[in-house]
């Protein structure tokens, strides 16, 4: 003991008195998840207070969407939480549909399903592998990354990127899906759960992966309201919260699947409501497959109007056509006054865009709610106690992604 | 839905009386509008009240309307998830007006309310904490006020001599590119070259 306690006669100065030590966790700290810096203020190993320091990846989103058209503000939604872009432009194609009161057809419903619930199991793979690795397994992030690689190849074959997809857009999707595709996907989803099982071995039973996630970072029913919690974070205590159930938005309500939910609301309970519901998302996609080669699956994919361009065979015959797409890609469509908050459940919990339109053909305001934004808030308050390797677990089961927090 | 709605208004008219300034049904979304004053009572009634249950702070955040008396105007966004329904409350607020902070309700509206003060310069009585959140350290303005330039005041590079990120001001190799789209047919006021010979001309 250096603290004097045993023996230590020499004069005492001012710098042997015990006091809290500062660090800086990141902003380059591999377990930071991006860019987070964190100021802990530790009692020995004991986490005394933990202050967030975020806006490192700041790019003013919010503001450059005020002077671009609402088709050119697409494309920023695949950069927030770029784990699972698609999910994102889904947030702001219905508000603008909700806006100017489009229908989107039924096929373009149905790939925005399949796309949404592959940008879950994106995001959620990326999550659960790399939380095993901030608590020390190396094997599952190599064996998730390589299946989020093929289902990158599924977004790349259906819009031509493998992240910043801009595939959804207002009125339905950009493009069709070719038959092969939806095959290859199918015989994917069908081959997805045997890696789930692999996974589940190496950690579900794991001892020391139960020792780092058991009992950490618990959050109980008023944490939930006093911190806005959203997605996993509710569903982790027990509540079978899920948009997708409770309102509605897409086609979901004629899908058939489970909300998994947890017990004791800590990180473990938290790792397998993840690992399940990548099991349910991929019975939704299943489901949507099937619906989608049903005759009434058939069909554009885009509610041909105002907001939509026309397509290819009508611009080589029809000027009205023409001019329609010239002006659709230069002013861009108009989106009649109002304003409408749209919410999905995205992987990380409620995604929600806050548009208020001025009746020009640019967003007067338009705010983004992500999720991760109130669950790093309330960092202070669950890693106060914890010591400090929890602070990687509570990191890595708050599923923040510094693209959508920063925004 | 609407009608469930129309209910919940009516409800909040009775029990809430001049707290509630007026109220809005449009695209299946109630907005109440109420003052800074009372802000505090609202948002306390919308929790604890047993037919509200308005538990969750899903959002705030804020517009700015520059032509307006009262410049900008807090938006609020809650919902209940015992009785699943979402309502927005608006408080138009001054330029030199300080709102209450909703922190001691919801401790959620903490980092909200950094962001507003960041964005807009809205200060909040009784927040423990109103610093900056998003922006580098040191910022000065608000950026998301319509009269903050998209391109910024400072710009920042790495200088090989002095050996350190440094700032300076904003240079534009072109003008921002800020094209008017909007048709001539439609209310934009173009001013068409010989415009000027028709005013000579009076």
């Amino acid at each position: 003991m250096m603290d004097g306690s045993k023996g230590f006669n020499d004069a005492q100065t001012g710098e042997q008195k015990i006091r809290n030590f500062n660090i800086n966790f990141g902003p380059q700290h591999p377990a930071a998840h991006g860019v987070l810096r964190l100021v802990l203020e530790l009692d020995g190993e004991i986490v005394d207070r933990c202050d967030p320091h975020i806006g490192l990846l700041h790019r003013g989103t919010e503001k450059l969407m005020e002077s671009r058209t609402y088709l050119q503000n697409l494309p920023y939604f695949d950069r927030l939480d770029y784990v699972a872009p698609m999910n994102q432009e889904h947030a702001w194609c219905l508000a603008i549909e909700r806006l100017t009161g489009v229908e989107v057809p039924r096929r373009a419903s149905l790939i925005r399903v399949l796309y949404s619930e592959i940008g879950r199991i994106l995001s959620h793979l990326l999550n659960v592998t790399t939380q095993a690795m901030d608590v020390g397994a190396l094997t599952p992030p190599l064996w998730g990354f390589e299946e989020r690689e093929k289902l990158m190849i599924f977004y790349e074959r259906a819009c031509g990127a493998r992240l910043h997809a801009a595939y959804f857009r207002p009125g339905g999707v950009h493009q069709d899906l070719p038959p092969a595709l939806l095959d290859d996907i199918e015989a994917w989803a069908h081959e997805f759960p045997k890696l789930l099982d692999d996974i589940d071995g190496l950690l579900t039973e794991n001892r020391i992966f139960k020792q780092r996630n058991a009992d950490i970072g618990v959050v109980s029913e008023q944490d939930i309201l006093d911190w806005g919690y959203s997605g996993v974070m509710v569903r982790g205590s027990g509540f079978a919260w899920d948009l997708r159930r409770a309102q509605p938005y897409e086609c979901y309500d004629e899908f058939e699947f489970k909300i998994p939910v947890g017990k004791n609301g800590d990180c473990y309970d938290r790792y397998l409501c993840r690992m399940a519901e990548m099991r349910e998302s991929t019975k939704i996609m299943l489901q949507a497959i099937a619906k989608l080669r049903e005759p009434e699956g058939q069909g554009d994919v885009l509610a041909r109007g105002k907001i939509t361009p026309p397509n290819r065979a009508e611009m080589k015959t029809s000027m009205e056509a023409l001019i329609h797409h010239f002006k659709l890609y230069t002013e861009g469509f108009h989106v009649p006054a109002g304003e409408v908050y749209a919410a999905v459940e995205a992987p990380k919990g409620e995604f929600g865009v806050y548009l208020v339109a001025d009746g020009t053909n640019r967003p007067y305001r338009a705010k983004i709610r992500a999720p991760g934004y109130l669950h790093l808030q309330s960092m202070d308050y669950i890693a106060k106690g914890h010591q400090l390797a929890d602070v990687a677990a509570i990191i890595g089961t708050m599923d923040v992604v510094f693209g959508e927090i920063d925004r | 839905m609407s009608d469930a709605l129309n209910e919940l208004a009516t409800m909040l008219e009775l029990r809430m009386g001049d707290a509630l300034v007026s109220h809005e049904i449009a695209h299946g979304e109630l907005t109440i509008t109420t003052t800074a004053s009372h802000l505090v009572k609202m948002v306390r009634h919308l929790q604890q009240d047993e037919s509200l249950k308005f538990s969750t702070l899903v959002d705030i955040t804020a517009i700015d309307w520059p032509g307006r008396r009262k410049r900008f105007e807090l938006v609020y966004h809650f919902l209940s998830m015992y009785l699943n329904h979402r309502i927005r409350v608006k408080v138009p607020v001054a330029e030199d007006e300080i709102a209450p902070s909703l922190t001691a309700i919801h401790p959620s509206a903490n980092w909200f309310e950094r962001e507003v003060f960041d964005m807009f310069g809205i200060l909040f009585s009784g927040h423990p904490d109103l610093r900056r959140i998003l922006t580098d350290y040191g910022f000065r303005g608000h950026p998301l006020r319509k009269d903050f330039p998209t391109t910024g005041y400072t710009e920042v590079r790495y200088d090989e001599a002095l050996k350190r990120v440094v700032y300076e001001p904003v240079q534009l190799v072109q003008e921002y590119r800020q094209f008017d789209f909007m048709s001539p047919w439609e209310g934009a006021e173009y001013i068409l070259p010989g415009d000027e010979k028709k005013e000579a001309a009076k």
